[in-house]
């Protein structure tokens, strides 16, 4: 019974990591690739960790470092991939020419480094129909 | 049965290396190479409780929070490191 359960849970993992590898070869973009590998390739460690979680149930400080293994990679996935995205963004990857929305382009200073918002500094009309010209063109540079 | 489901993963867990290998090696920019270097460091961690399962050994899990922490720390370091001017 308990094998079942560690079989299921290791398979369920690993073909949630196999799926971050394969997003992360075929998805277009910084951005997109980073999307398929931090939650996915996170989740599947985490499935994998319970897994050893039930294996080891009778050693229960087994269960303890699997456990803070566990919770490590929650808090720090989304970290790292806040940081490296940001990162990305500040260097001007290109993102893929099918991307609708960029809402930094228009009012992130690259400079000084200013967010600008609020009502009065809207670059254009945000219910404007026509979506083309809010389309990112790569930097040259 | 669970042999077998162990073979299994650690096949899959095998290709997916192989995977985030091609995209660090051909990766356009550096921040895509970071990207993959974090998938690799979480596909390790995966590898070694699997292996902690198969052998029995529970001190592996040792190895699989210092990994897991070192591949944090990198992530943090090269951002700071892309973002103070590197050319990607």
């Amino acid at each position: 019974m308990t094998d079942w359960l560690i079989a299921i849970f290791l398979l369920t993992g690993s073909t949630f990591v196999l799926l971050a590898a394969v997003g992360i070869v075929r998805l277009p973009d910084l951005a997109t690739r980073m999307h398929a590998s931090t939650k996915a390739g996170a989740l599947g460690a985490m499935m994998i960790m319970g897994a050893v979680m039930i294996a080891f149930h009778e050693q229960p400080e087994v269960i303890t470092r699997a456990a803070a293994i566990i919770i490590f990679i929650l808090i720090t996935a989304p970290i790292a991939a806040h940081v490296i995205g940001r990162a990305g963004y500040f260097l001007g990857t290109p993102l893929w020419k099918g991307t609708i929305k960029d809402e930094l382009r228009d009012r992130y200073d690259q400079q000084t480094h200013v967010l600008k918002s609020g009502p009065g500094e809207q670059p254009a009309a945000p219910s404007s129909p026509d979506r083309s010209e809010k389309k990112r063109q790569p930097r040259k540079d | 049965m669970l042999t077998i489901a162990i073979k299994i993963v650690y096949l899959m867990l095998s290709l997916s290396l192989l995977m985030a290998f091609i995209r660090l090696s051909r990766g356009p920019s550096l921040p895509d190479r970071v990207v993959s270097l974090e998938l690799i460091a979480s596909i390790v961690v995966a590898f070694v409780g699997v292996h902690a399962i198969d052998s029995g050994v529970a001190s592996l899990l040792d190895v699989a929070i210092v990994i897991a922490l070192t591949s944090f720390l990198a992530a943090v370091g090269f951002a700071r490191f892309l973002e103070r001017g590197a050319q990607g």
